[in-house]
This record gives C-alpha cells, structure tokens and sequence, in this order.
C-alpha cells in the first residue's frame, strides 16, 4: 500500500514539474504540496489521469499558521474510488493571496470553497458566489483564525423595548478560562508567583 | 418598460418562497430560498448555519479527551460513529492498539447506530411524503436501541462511550443477550414497515424517479454512502478501506439501480438487515473474548479503577490525564469512518501539545445538501422535501 503511493507520488511530481513542490507519503497518507496557481490544473490532472482518477472531492478546508509568511493551508482532499486511494493536496497562501477556485473540475467544491472563506477569509478567484455560508448574516471577521477570540466581538438578545433581536459587545460574567496544563518543569513560559527574580538576574 | 402594453404572460416572474427554517421537513433548521416558476422549482439556495455552534473552534482550545463529546452532538442521530472517527484518528497519530473485545463492542455499537439513523430516516422521510404510521413504528424501535445505548455507557443519546485506545467500560453481563433477542422481533418489525412503504402505491408516486443522482453527480459532487449506493456503485467504506475489525465480518453492500429516492430507501432498509447480521456475528465473536479488557491502558488510557486504590503511579497517571490530557505527537491525518450517512472524517493537525491544532470535520450531509440546488432543480414543489428527506441531512454535522 505505502509503496503503491510512494510510486503514485512519484508519478504525480513527475507528470507535473510546473506545479508540484513536493509529494511524501507520512503514516500512510500521500501528501502534496502545490503553488496556489498550479491547483487547477494539478486537481484536473488528478481527475483525470488514467493513472490517478482522483474524481471525488473529499473536502476543502483552511489551517491556520499566524507566524508563518504564508499563513494560511488550504487543505484539499481527493479520493479515488475506482482505485482505492486517497490523496491531500496542501496549497500555502499568503494572506492577501487569492487562490482560484477548482468549482470548474470538481461542483463539490462551492460549499467547501464557501466555508473556507467564511471562516479564515481566503479568497477565492472564479468563484460564482463566494457568501458566507455558516455565521451569521451580516456577521463580521473569519472566526477560525487563530487571533479570533472563542468567545467571540458580539453576542445577540431579544429586546422586548425595540421588539427585535439586538446585537451587542459580549459581555462575559466571568473572564474567559483557558487553562495551561503544562508543567513548570516543561517549559511553562508565564512567571512563576515568587519567581521573578531570576529573570531579574539572566537579564543583569 | 410599460407593464400595460405588454402582453399577460410577460407580466409574469418568477415567485420566490421560503421554505423553513421551521418548516417540519426541512429536518431541523434548514432554510431554503427557492425560485419557483408555477411548481416548478427553478433555483434551490439552502441557508444554512443556523446551528452552527463553532465546535472546530473549541475544540482547538479543549484537550482530546474533552473533545470527544462534541462528537456525539454532530450526528446525534447515530452518535458512536462519529466518536468512532475521532478515536481512529488519535489512535493513528499515537500509534495505539485497540484490545479486540473493544474493537468488537466498536463495530457492534457503530451497526447500532446505523440502524438508528436508517430508522430515522426511512421513516420521517414517508413522513415527509404523507404516511403517519412508519414513525411511530420506528421510534418504538429506537427507543429500544437507545437503551442498549443507556445500558452500556449511562446516556441515550451522547454516549461518549469510544475512547481513544477502546471503550470506556466493558458491557454489563446480560447486555449481549438482550441484544440477540431483540434482533428477530426486529427484522419483524422491518417486513412490516416493508409491507406499509415498499409496495405502497403513493409513496412510489412521491419517491420513484425522483431525485436521480447518476454515478457521474454523486463523483463530481463528492457524495459518499447511501449517495453513492443507490446509484448503483458498491463503496462501502466498512469494505474498500476496512477499518477496526470490519474485514473479519460478512455482510453484503446492497446498491441501488437507479440513483432516486426510492432506490435510497431500498438500499438503507436493505443495510439495516446487513447491520442485525453484523451485530449478530459481533456478538458471537464477543462471547469468544469474554473478560478481556476494553481499554489500552497507557500513555493515553486510564489505569483502571482496582489499580487506583494500591498504585500511587496509577493514582498519578489518572489525575494528569483527566487534568492535562495526553499528548499527541506532531503531524496530520485524516481518518474516515462509513458513518450511516456517509462518509465521516476528521482531518487532525496535531502539533504536539495536550490540544489539537485543527480539526476540521468532514461531515457526508454536507456536500449533499450542498447538492440539492443540482438535483432538486426542474421538481415540483412538493418535491423537494422528498428529496431532502432521502438526502439524511441532519443539521447537527452540517453545521457544526
């Protein structure tokens, strides 16, 4: 089995020197990175080789790296039923990079496409109808980036003054808890209560 | 322009409606905008995300233990299966064996949960198009179920039962034999809701060749399960990639020929009598391993209880995974589980820590629903909600 996608990988890198970086095989999944304007004709190549028949789309989605210059993955996944195979197709964008959109090789891809832009604001070119898909109407931010906080800008009511659904700053009773479990002795990276002084002294 | 020059039927346009987002068959909060020309449905736009609770969020900021349970909220139709997703996917970055008996109890809760949403389904779907009776048949019958569910982890409905590394708990003794039992009477009740549907002459009215995904639809728009089956193509996850011990089992994968609603209703009451004889043979296969244990105990499993009260290590071990957590190494992996409505995967970028870094989750509802502007185009009105009931959506996965 690994060694069947070590060669499909293999194949893959060859058959397409223009757009493929690089193609690995890690616990078993065939992984592909790609630059973001060779995806269309890479996922069509996939599609339809006669060596890979690639042709149902799994799944889009976004992974965020705030500290990497190109910040965001766009994570496809493809799977082939006439041969049993799966592959991961990774594609690194920048934040103001626009990727196009594959809604012409595979249909699937509308929603997938749709929520990717819904939750971390990747952009996507050729798209008919790039909506939010799962917040809210009207609803403002990508709420999967990293730098968005869980709880969220603002929360909702119904007013019974205005007789509507008003939208106002959260308001939280208590401060949000995010616990650290990691242990001082781990490389815990906060001050320890009583233990400021050696900072004090590294830095003298 | 003049509207008063213009001959009558120029006036016309076309009459956009809303249909839900609580309207009894759209399955939940569904809200569809749909552009109608007389009864004719010109454009299907689903709303959806009216659920949405933001669990690939907070799952980032909870350890994998805490997570699990959100995956008895997505499907709660079927809740094992998708916990059965996030286990494998653990259990393969860590490398961690599942002890057999687990794997078993695995597989015949998983065909538990399958009958549960089949059930569901079949039933509200002949609901949607006008039978009252198959509902309440069919609940009676989960409702049964959904006590085995009780009896074996304390929750009907989020079980939070699989574990990474096995199960919580092994099942209580006579367990096994209520489940034998309650197959026959089942497969009974299965002829009779056969004898109300199948020949029934205005659910074939409602159902026959309507909706007709070809194989060429259901590739290109990424359907998966019964999607793909009643289409006429035999992938079954349980049978192309086996996962757990599904390779040891015998059962067949019935498929449809024509790819409408009623072939998808054949195909999921053909699949609840392929799941009785994978519970049957599971239970058999239990009896053989009785007594062993259910739960890989290490690095990512508790100790057990017994060990608890002499072992200060086991004392230890079990506070910091019920506190900390365990910790998964560094790396990516998708793992797929042929859930009742396809296929249910969960991508997880692990980053080393006690949390995931991303887990995204693959639910089947999704590109069918997304399908249905494709399919439900050039239908009638009414039926669109015949539709949408053999497409299985439930709003729990779709939105997340």
């Amino acid at each position: 089995m690994s060694e069947e996608l070590i060669e499909l990988g293999a194949y893959i890198e060859s058959a397409t020197p223009d757009a493929v970086f690089s193609a690995a095989v890690t616990r078993g999944e065939l992984t592909v990175q790609c630059a973001p304007e060779g995806i269309v004709s890479l996922l069509t190549f996939l599609r339809d080789d006669p060596g890979c028949r690639f042709t149902t789309l799994v799944d889009i989605c976004g992974v965020d790296w705030p500290e990497r210059e190109k910040r965001f993955d766009v994570v496809y996944h493809l799977l082939s039923m006439q041969a049993n195979q799966r592959v991961r197709v990774k594609v690194a964008v920048r934040e103001d990079q626009i990727v196009p959109s594959v809604i012409g090789v595979f249909p699937a891809a509308d929603w997938f496409e749709r929520e990717c832009f819904d939750m971390y604001g990747v952009m996507f070119s050729g798209h008919p109808d790039l909506r939010r898909l799962l917040t809210d109407y009207g609803f403002r931010g990508h709420p999967m980036r990293k730098d968005f906080p869980t709880t969220g800008y603002v929360e909702v009511r119904y007013d019974e003054a205005e007789k509507r659904v008003v939208y106002e700053p959260v308001n939280l009773v208590q401060e949000y808890r995010l616990f650290d479990f990691m242990s001082p002795w781990e490389g815990a990276e906060y001050i320890l209560p009583g233990d400021e002084k050696t900072e004090k002294k590294g830095a003298a | 322009m003049d509207g008063e020059q213009l001959p009558a039927e120029h006036k016309l346009r076309n009459f956009n409606i809303n249909f839900g987002p609580q309207h009894p068959a759209a399955h939940g909060v569904l809200r569809l905008v749909l552009e109608l020309d007389g009864e004719i449905v010109e454009r299907v736009d689903p709303h959806i995300g009216l659920l949405h609770r933001g669990t690939e969020k907070l799952m980032e900021s909870r350890t994998y233990l805490q997570n699990l349970p959100y995956f008895d909220r997505l499907d709660y139709v079927a809740p094992m299966n998708q916990e059965h997703a996030w286990c494998l996917a653990i259990e393969r970055l860590t490398g961690t064996p599942v002890p057999r008996r687990a794997q078993l109890i695995r597989v015949l809760f998983c065909e538990i949960g399958r009958i549960l949403s089949h059930l569901l389904n079949v039933t509200t779907q002949a609901m949607d198009v006008g039978a009252l009776t198959p509902p309440l048949w069919g609940f009676e019958e989960r409702e049964k179920l959904m006590v085995f569910y009780e009896r074996a982890c304390g929750a009907r409905l989020h079980a939070a039962y699989f574990r990474p590394g096995g199960v919580h708990c092994d099942l209580p003794p006579d367990l096994l034999d209520d489940i034998v039992a309650w197959c026959d009477p089942f497969l009974e009740v299965l002829d009779d809701l056969e004898g109300l549907l199948t020949d029934n002459r205005i659910f074939k009215q409602r159902n026959v060749d309507i909706g007709v995904v070809s194989l060429e639809t259901a590739q290109a728009y990424g359907f998966s399960g019964v999607m793909v089956r009643g289409s006429g193509w035999a992938w079954d996850l349980r049978r192309a990639q086996p996962y757990e011990c599904y390779d040891e089992f015998d059962f067949l994968i019935p498929v449809g020929k024509h790819g409408d609603c009623y072939d998808r209703y054949l195909c999921r009451m053909e699949e609840m009598r392929e799941s009785v004889k994978i519970m049957r043979q599971a239970v058999e296969k239990l009896a053989q391993c009785q007594g062993e244990d259910v739960l890989h105990r290490g690095k990512i499993g508790p100790p057990r209880r017994g060990d608890m009260k002499t072992s200060m290590e086991a004392l230890i071990h079990h506070f910091k995974l019920y506190t900390e957590g365990f910790h998964v190494p560094e790396g990516e992996i998708y793992a797929a589980v042929e859930a009742p409505k396809g296929e249910f995967g969960v991508y997880l970028v692990a980053d080393g820590t006690n949390r995931p870094y991303r887990a995204k989750i693959r639910a089947p509802g999704f590109p069918h629903l997304a399908a249905l502007d494709h399919i439900g185009v050039g239908h009638q009105l009414a039926d669109v909600s015949a539709i949408l009931g053999s497409l299985d959506i439930v709003f729990g996965e779709i939105d997340r």
